[in-house]
């Protein structure tokens, strides 16, 4: 694995790209503020944009520079802090994630809240019925018995078990793409099922008996209907559906 | 307006404020106020690892763990805080592995360890396997594993309330017949985004673990939310704040983008080639090459650079090559890494070098604490009930410029003391009375924002300020650039006072904060710069071209940065000095 690299190379003459161009979109963008109306709106934008921009960075030129009103959430701006995920195009991403050369520029471009979960303004969602689910899945290790002077021994290939569900930022988008959720606020959703397979996969925890009848409820992973939204509509590519499948499959075999 | 009453109030959700929850939390009554929801601060954006000497994989020691931090601060690290730090290491991740954290693992199933830039064994001889890491998402793992025991131990928070201002009151104390006046603290002024109200928090302790003030620069691996929030607060309210002119480059961030690349591929044996293909490291770190501290790195790609040696079609970058790495390796180890060149750049690291350039990415300085985690408020005086832990703080175990994984590792260190000891200190005092009209100066300045109609956007403001801070206070700094950085910060300071916010409403206004938090890029950006000015000679993340040479006789000191109007050379910093402190390293001279 480790041989030493060489201390000069020759380097491809076309290595890493050329100029990046510009290029202009039309932005729509769902408008909600109960302060102003109780009707949603839509508003747009033509912007000139370069290649590597992003959804977000459309949506930081329309707040900076035309209607510093247009609000939501974003914070770490590469992926990994969850904050931004709406519906692009009608499929839920995440605005820091989603280049706009990837999408049809020659048409607008499409953007509204994540569905399901109350709209507070504009793209902004009432997030706490989702955190409400995920707190009640346990998502914490327990471990019962005497706590070990040093660390845990565990082998690789039982953390690769639950290695794909610990990728999960809690950023809702599976939660809010699944149609049983839209229509049934009570059902645990993707995220909860995705966080309690971490724990109920680590050969650390010992509650995975009490997470399993959690879920075994009616508003649980039977209210799953297969439909691979939330696995599509994953950042992280977690493969939710998997993961919620494997969980119904220890419910019945009573065996992880 | 709403008043509510805590014994311990933390102000920001990262990892060291969820790390001095948990402690607090369990021993007093804490709320925790954070400007976003708890899982989505900076720290779930560390990739590479928490160093301890564990010794799982091969020998090593907290000792040599304090040295590399020693030196790798360029001696300016103050060495009682770095013991601590090394010391305490071990526990904090076999604390983090008992609370669930999945680290990568040894084929005994120990967690495992790899290497990072200037970790070494016995003193420098080799590169050592000191950073505990799960594949290149530890940060991410982190921020959850804390938030989970948060909610394990029934942590309040507050979500989305901006910590805007600091409730100290002046207390005259008799002891042995001497009087003097104290600062005491007695809350915080916070607003609730969704309402757009004021809420006063009146507490025993506070503890500030707000994080960092990347934005001030436009390259920056920091998110949207790193304004330097909790340092301007201090600062406005009378806590200097201190050696604010270090501020570390991380040397791999995608071009152009500035987001982070880890150190964890150099650690896995990714190297550093400029446009002719030559791995330049080697001719200026020849025993550690790629694996030099970070402020090294930093700044041997922008001489490459300089010297007519970038890559791409502006040479205007660097590249990291991972091409002689296995691609299942490369999966195992790095993948979000890869997976953002992939997804930002269109470049494939199995085959292709990806474009990297040096990225703002963290401040060394901060606001000034013991090893107890309590805040100064001078070289020595200690403001009681007052606490800080994180980037925001600077205790200093970082010095002139931090060692990677070191951060991760003194949010959990410091962040569990600063939680203990706000507790502690909570159950023996007794509340300060809130001081009348708590809200008053809060109120003022958001009504100036909200009512000001001088055309001047903020957006436009931020972007100069930015530009200016690129320019002339990154990698390289001169006396001309400086003065230069600070006529240009006056004037943007002077057109702020004329910014409208075009939101009026009350409901989720995030256009008014982001006007209030380029209040606090615009004083950070101030301190920053004055006490680089104030710092004649070249000393780990801050080099002077005009002073090349580090200046043990005149600079072996922290700087303090005090508010004050009268201060008008250096645009209202007061400069001040304050002893490093040491315990067995001397300086020598820092060569890798």
């Amino acid at each position: 694995m480790e041989k030493e690299p060489a201390s000069k190379v020759e380097l491809a003459p076309d290595v890493a790209g050329g100029e990046v161009p510009t290029f202009d979109v039309t932005l729509k963008v769902r408008r909600y503020n109960p302060e102003v109306s109780d009707e949603a709106h839509w508003d747009e934008w033509k912007l000139t944009m370069y290649g590597t921009d992003r959804v977000l960075d459309a949506l930081h030129k329309v707040k900076w520079e035309h209607d510093g009103s247009v609000s939501f959430r974003r914070s770490c701006a590469h992926g990994v802090c969850g904050s931004d995920a709406m519906r692009i195009n009608g499929r839920n991403r995440l605005a820091c994630k989603t280049l706009l050369k990837d999408l049809d520029t020659s048409k607008p471009i499409l953007v509204e809240p994540i569905k399901g979960l109350p709209v507070e303004k504009d793209l902004i969602v009432d997030m706490e019925p989702f955190f409400q689910s995920y707190r009640e899945i346990m998502p914490f290790l327990i471990s019962k018995g005497h706590e070990p002077a040093k660390e845990r021994l565990q082998s690789s290939e039982e953390r690769d078990r639950y290695d794909d569900t610990t990728k999960c930022i809690l950023c809702a988008a599976c939660t809010s793409s699944c149609p049983v959720f839209w229509t049934d606020g009570q059902y645990f959703g993707p995220a909860a099922i995705v966080n309690a397979h971490r724990f109920i996969f680590d050969s650390r925890d010992d509650a995975g008996d009490m997470r399993l009848e959690i879920l075994n409820d009616k508003e649980g992973v039977w209210r799953c209907r297969t439909t691979f939204n939330c696995s599509e509509a994953c950042p992280r590519g977690i493969q939710v559906t998997k993961a919620i499948s494997e969980v119904k499959q220890a419910i019945l075999t009573r065996k992880v | 307006m709403q008043v509510h009453k805590y014994d311990v109030v933390i102000v920001g959700a990262g990892g060291a404020g969820m790390r001095a929850a948990i402690e607090s939390g369990q021993r007093a009554h804490t709320a925790v106020l954070t400007k976003l929801y708890p899982t989505r601060s900076h720290t779930g954006a560390a990739q590479g690892g928490m160093c301890a000497a564990l010794a799982n994989v091969e020998e090593d020691n907290w000792e040599w763990h304090t040295f590399d931090t020693v030196k790798g601060g360029d001696y300016l690290v103050d060495q009682d805080a770095a013991e601590v730090m090394a010391k305490e290491a071990i526990e904090a991740v076999l604390d983090l592995e008992r609370m669930g954290l999945p680290f990568n693992r040894t084929p005994e199933g120990r967690i495992d360890q790899r290497r990072f830039g200037g970790h070494t064994r016995d003193h420098g001889k080799a590169p050592v396997r000191r950073s505990c890491y799960a594949a290149d998402r530890t940060g991410h793992m982190i921020l959850q594993t804390l938030y989970q025991n948060c909610v394990k131990h029934n942590v309040e928070f507050y979500n989305e309330y901006y910590v805007l201002d600091l409730l100290m009151v002046d207390q005259e104390v008799t002891v042995d017949g001497v009087t003097r006046i104290e600062k005491r603290v007695a809350g915080v002024v916070s607003y609730d985004l969704a309402s757009g109200e004021l809420h006063i928090f009146q507490a025993k302790s506070v503890v500030f673990a707000s994080g960092g003030v990347g934005k001030v620069y436009k390259t920056t691996s920091n998110a949207h939310t790193l304004t330097g929030d909790g340092m301007g607060i201090a600062f406005r309210r009378g806590i200097p704040l201190e050696d604010m002119e270090f501020f570390q480059f991380h040397p791999t961030g995608l071009a152009g983008l500035g987001i982070l690349l880890s150190e964890a591929a150099r650690g896995e044996g990714a190297i550093l080639r400029n446009s002719e293909g030559e791995r330049f490291m080697e001719r200026y770190a020849p025993t550690i090459k790629d694996l030099a501290p970070r402020d090294i790195v930093a700044r041997s790609m922008a001489n490459e650079v300089r010297e007519g040696r970038g890559a791409g079609p502006n040479k205007d970058y660097v590249l990291l090559d991972l091409t002689h790495l296995e691609p299942a390796h490369i999966d195992a180890k790095l993948p979000d890494i890869t997976e953002f060149a992939r997804t930002y750049l269109g470049v494939e690291p199995y085959t292709e070098p990806v474009p990297v350039f040096p990225t703002a990415h963290y401040a060394m300085g901060g606001i000034p604490t013991n090893i107890k985690a309590e805040v100064l408020a001078d070289n020595d005086t200690v403001v009681p009930g007052l606490y800080a832990a994180g980037e925001v703080a600077c205790v200093s175990v970082h010095g002139s410029n931090r060692l990677g994984t070191n951060s991760l590792l003194d949010i959990n260190v410091f962040g569990k003391r600063a939680g203990i000891a706000a507790a502690q200190y909570a159950l023996t005092a007794d509340f300060v009375e809130i001081p009348e009209n708590p809200a008053a100066e809060t109120e003022l300045l958001l009504n100036r924002a909200r009512s000001s109609e001088g055309g001047e956007r903020v957006a436009q403001i931020r972007k100069e300020l930015q530009d200016v801070m690129d320019a002339n206070v990154q990698v390289f700094r001169t006396e001309q650039t400086l003065l230069e950085a600070l006529r240009v910060i006056d004037t943007l300071e002077e057109r702020y006072t004329r910014i409208t916010v075009q939101d009026k409403g009350k409901r989720f206004n995030l256009d008014l904060l982001e006007a209030v938090e380029l209040g606090f890029l615009l004083d950070m950006a101030k301190v920053m710069t004055a006490a680089a000015l104030h710092r004649k000679e070249s000393r780990g993340g801050h080099f002077r071209e005009d002073y090349p040479e580090r200046d043990d006789e005149n600079f072996m000191t922290h700087s303090m940065a005090y508010k004050d109007p009268s201060a008008t050379e250096t645009s209202g910093v007061r400069l001040e000095t304050k002893p490093v402190i040491f315990t067995r390293y001397q300086p020598m001279e820092r060569k890798y």
